[in-house]
């Protein structure tokens, strides 16, 4: 691979990481901001419109970062990746160009209505507003969902003379059969950071004694929304990727779950270190035989590990592959004690409210599913390769004909811009958290507002 | 099919320019139109709930020329490697300065993020200048339809080896700017009253000036540096209308700036943009990117997709502007009329 092909791969790495910080909070604050919408259209609690305004606000900031690092990722196809893009156009541009088409025209009208509409247009206006924006942030997720499931699983196309796919059968790649549990994974996913964030801003209004009656209420839809989704993510949705993989890349699955041998009956690798020079685990933990069952759901299925495929079949970062795909679980699993046990404290007499210790947990836990939806996509794509298109191109044939040096140079520009722009929000998120839902003071229009909407 | 793709990604483009290119104005000319916070407040909320839908053209342009001509979006991406990532940086930073401005209510923090705008989109109008006076005057194609330009080489279009930027591309860059200064101005115009009208009107006047001349220099440089344009006119003469459409909207920007009817002067610089454009890319088709060696030209045909996919395409890319001209048209006329310092500000 030469250097042109790795700093472009880095370069796409690090932005479409960057990137995905935002879109995954925006996607999952979007369904929250409904439901606080919804909540206020049927109890006609100023509390929930006002912590509805208070998420809006951040969302603007988060939709804004996603939008500005977002636009790269759609050009990197062509400036860094030129190669793929002519092998692969006719068929993989259709999906990304239905996410500018379908999803991002309507996001940014109703977004517009939403933040700057509320005053003119209404509280039903407002609420459809918003549902359209949750509409087009999750349609915008499965036209991506779409594109990226076609380069896991390409299906629908054929070779033309010219030595580029033709697309075939639009609908096949539309349904791609992989999208459905990688989508379902990759939103609940999405509603895990947004819950969590809720739930650790309002565990951080309790611990901090302010704000008290908006704290109660993030915590307690952030507690729901999150416990469902985290529970999702196990089940069905991270399972049917399990067996989606083990079906057709089972490669990736050798190499997430460090298995250098082919084994009957084999174990699940807690912890450990692998080491691909030697083809060993150091200092395992393992549960013998669970792999095999969660794979084919028997005890001693055989599991072909990294042994049964030549080494030009194996993707290539084995070592963080494996990690990334451990981080992720593993946190998955926390997620899933965390808002567990919080829901249990909600139940019991509302303790959730008192304990401190749970507050704290709360508050700490909000920067994880970022790290454990990042680690997710290190696991999926990572072990895409050494493919750009699963089975048809290598990512070394995908690449462009830029020299090194002009690649380093937007590189290393890309990442004092993302510097300067996570520093950005961060400051502002901080200083809206740390204002608070209730400094809005009451307008007299807002007043009105709030009474029209009993008519 | 191809030469309807042609149009479409043509038309696209064009959206962009005249939606975009009116907040690339506003961002240009505010520290001029406006000097006190609240008038400045007033150019944002002019186009605070637009300019992100504005710019999603240019992603839904980009994306729909990566389906039915792959060929065209990789060789010019990756040719235009250094301005594209540049254009990008731009992008964000304007983006921002926009979202972020009025989120801290510190002078210095406001300050900082209206000059940001400001330079942000005074320079992407000179670049997409540039970019089109590239893609009218050709760039260094080989034969396997790759290339890459340097920022800048001698500055001379009609060398072999041309840069991005050359005298003729930057007259161009100017010329975008000159048109897009006047164009923003007219549409923070119609949309506030009182001293931030009157002062945007006057930039526009001036602006309208600076665009005549730059538009006599600009048509003249490009007849020379792209002969194959004049062939073109002389093998298609109806393709004159174009040209006439712009130079009606010329005399109609003058025309109605000095009758103080913002809204009709308005219209003519979108009218001015449209038959610029379609001017530009009547007189390159068939081609999509001139080569230096125009038998290394891309052609609709050598960068086109298959037939299935553009016929695809072409059924879901119909329904999905139908959708967004639904949300445009609803959008501004929902947000139609003055914007007013004390109306809502967003959150």
């Amino acid at each position: 691979m030469d250097a042109s092909t790795i700093l472009s791969r880095l370069q796409f790495a690090f932005t479409i990481s960057f990137h995905y910080l935002f879109p995954q909070l925006t996607m999952g604050l979007a369904l929250l901001i409904v439901i606080l919408k919804t909540l206020y259209l049927l109890r006609k609690d100023e509390l929930y419109n006002r912590a509805g305004h208070f998420w809006g606000r951040i969302f603007a900031i988060t939709f804004i970062m996603g939008v500005v690092t977002g636009i790269p990722m759609e050009f990197q196809f062509g400036t860094n990746w030129s190669r793929f893009s002519v092998y692969a156009g006719d068929i993989i541009a259709q999906t990304l160009a239905m996410e500018g088409a379908f999803a991002f025209f309507l996001e940014s009208a109703f977004l517009g209505i939403f933040l700057f509409g509320e005053q003119a247009f209404g509280q039903k206006m407002h609420w459809f507003s918003a549902f359209m924006v949750w509409l087009g942030t999750w349609a915008s997720g499965a036209f991506i969902i779409a594109s990226n499931a076609w380069m896991q699983h390409p299906v629908g196309y054929t070779m033309a003379a010219n030595g580029r796919l033709h697309l075939s059968n639009y609908w096949a790649v539309l349904f791609n059969p992989w999208i459905l549990a990688q989508y379902m994974h990759t939103m609940s996913g999405a509603v895990i950071t947004g819950s969590f964030a809720m739930a650790g801003l309002g565990a951080y209004y309790l611990l901090a004694k302010q704000h008290i009656d908006y704290g109660r209420l993030f915590v307690t839809l952030g507690v729901i929304a999150g416990f469902i989704a985290s529970g999702i993510q196990l089940y069905p949705s991270g399972d049917l990727e399990g067996l989606q993989v083990t079906a057709n890349q089972p490669v990736k699955l050798a190499a997430m779950e460090g298995l250098f041998q082919t084994e009957r009956g084999a174990g699940i690798v807690i912890l450990g270190q692998p080491d691909s020079t030697t083809g060993r685990l150091d200092n395992p933990i393992i549960v013998p035989n669970v792999l095999s069952f969660l794979t084919y759901r028997r005890w001693t299925a055989v599991v072909k590990g990294l042994d049964a495929f030549p080494p030009n079949q194996r993707p290539d970062s084995i070592e963080l592959l494996y990690y990334s795909y451990h981080i992720m679980v593993g946190l998955g699993t926390f997620f899933i004690a965390i808002m567990g046990l919080a829901i249990l404290l909600l139940l019991w007499q509302r303790r959730l409210f008192r304990w401190r210790w749970m507050q704290w947990i709360l508050l700490l836990a909000t920067p994880f599913p970022f790290i454990a939806n990042t680690a997710g996509w290190f696991t999926t794509e990572l072990g895409r390769q050494p493919w750009v298109a699963y089975g048809l191109l290598r990512t070394a044939q995908g690449s462009t004909t830029i020299s090194a040096g002009n690649i380093l140079f937007t590189l290393i520009g890309f990442a004092g811009m993302y510097v300067l722009l996570g520093l950005l929000f961060v400051i502002l998120v901080v200083f809206e958290a740390i204002r608070g839902p209730v400094s809005e003071e009451k307008t007299p229009q807002e007043e009105t507002m709030a009474q029209g909407i009993t008519d | 099919m191809q030469t309807l793709w042609f149009i479409l990604i043509g038309f696209m483009l064009t959206m962009y320019v005249v939606l975009d290119g009116f907040d690339l104005g506003a961002g240009a000319i505010h520290l001029w139109a406006a000097k006190t916070n609240e008038e400045r407040r007033l150019i944002l909320q002019a186009i605070g709930p637009v300019w992100d839908g504005n710019e999603v053209w240019l992603i839904a342009a980009a994306g729909s020329m990566f389906f039915s001509f792959p060929v065209l979006y990789a060789s010019s991406f990756s040719g235009f490697y250094l301005p594209l990532i540049i254009v990008l940086w731009l992008l964000m930073l304007r983006g921002i300065a926009i979202e972020l401005r009025s989120h801290i209510q510190n002078p210095v923090w406001v300050s900082f993020w209206d000059g940001v705008f400001f330079i942000g989109s005074a320079l992407l109008t000179i670049f997409y200048g540039a970019a089109l006076g590239n893609v009218v005057r050709g760039v260094p194609l080989d034969k396997n339809g790759h290339f890459f330009e340097a920022l800048w080489t001698d500055f001379n279009p009609y060398s072999s080896n041309p840069g991005i930027l050359d005298w003729y591309t930057v007259l161009i860059g100017l010329l975008a700017l000159a048109i897009l200064t006047a164009h923003g101005a007219n549409y923070i115009a119609v949309k506030t009253e009182g001293v931030v009208n009157a002062r945007s009107r006057r930039i526009a006047r001036l602006a309208w000036l600076v665009t005549i001349v730059l538009t006599v220099l600009g048509t003249i440089a490009t007849f020379s540096v792209q002969p194959a344009i004049s062939a073109s006119f002389g093998s298609r003469p109806w393709e004159i209308i174009f040209p006439l459409i712009a130079l009606a909207g010329l005399i109609g920007m003058g025309y109605y700036n000095f009758r103080q009817r913002d809204l009709e002067a308005f219209f003519s610089s979108c009218t001015f943009i449209v038959g610029m454009l379609a001017s530009a890319a009547i007189s390159l088709y068939p081609d999509v990117l001139p080569a230096v060696n125009p038998a290394n030209s891309l052609t609709i045909q050598n960068a086109s997709a298959s037939q299935y996919a553009q016929t695809v395409g072409l059924v879901w890319w119909i329904i999905a502007i139908i959708l967004a001209s639904i949300y445009f048209i609803v959008t501004y006329r929902l947000f139609w009329g003055k914007v007013h310092v004390a109306g809502t500000e967003g959150y």
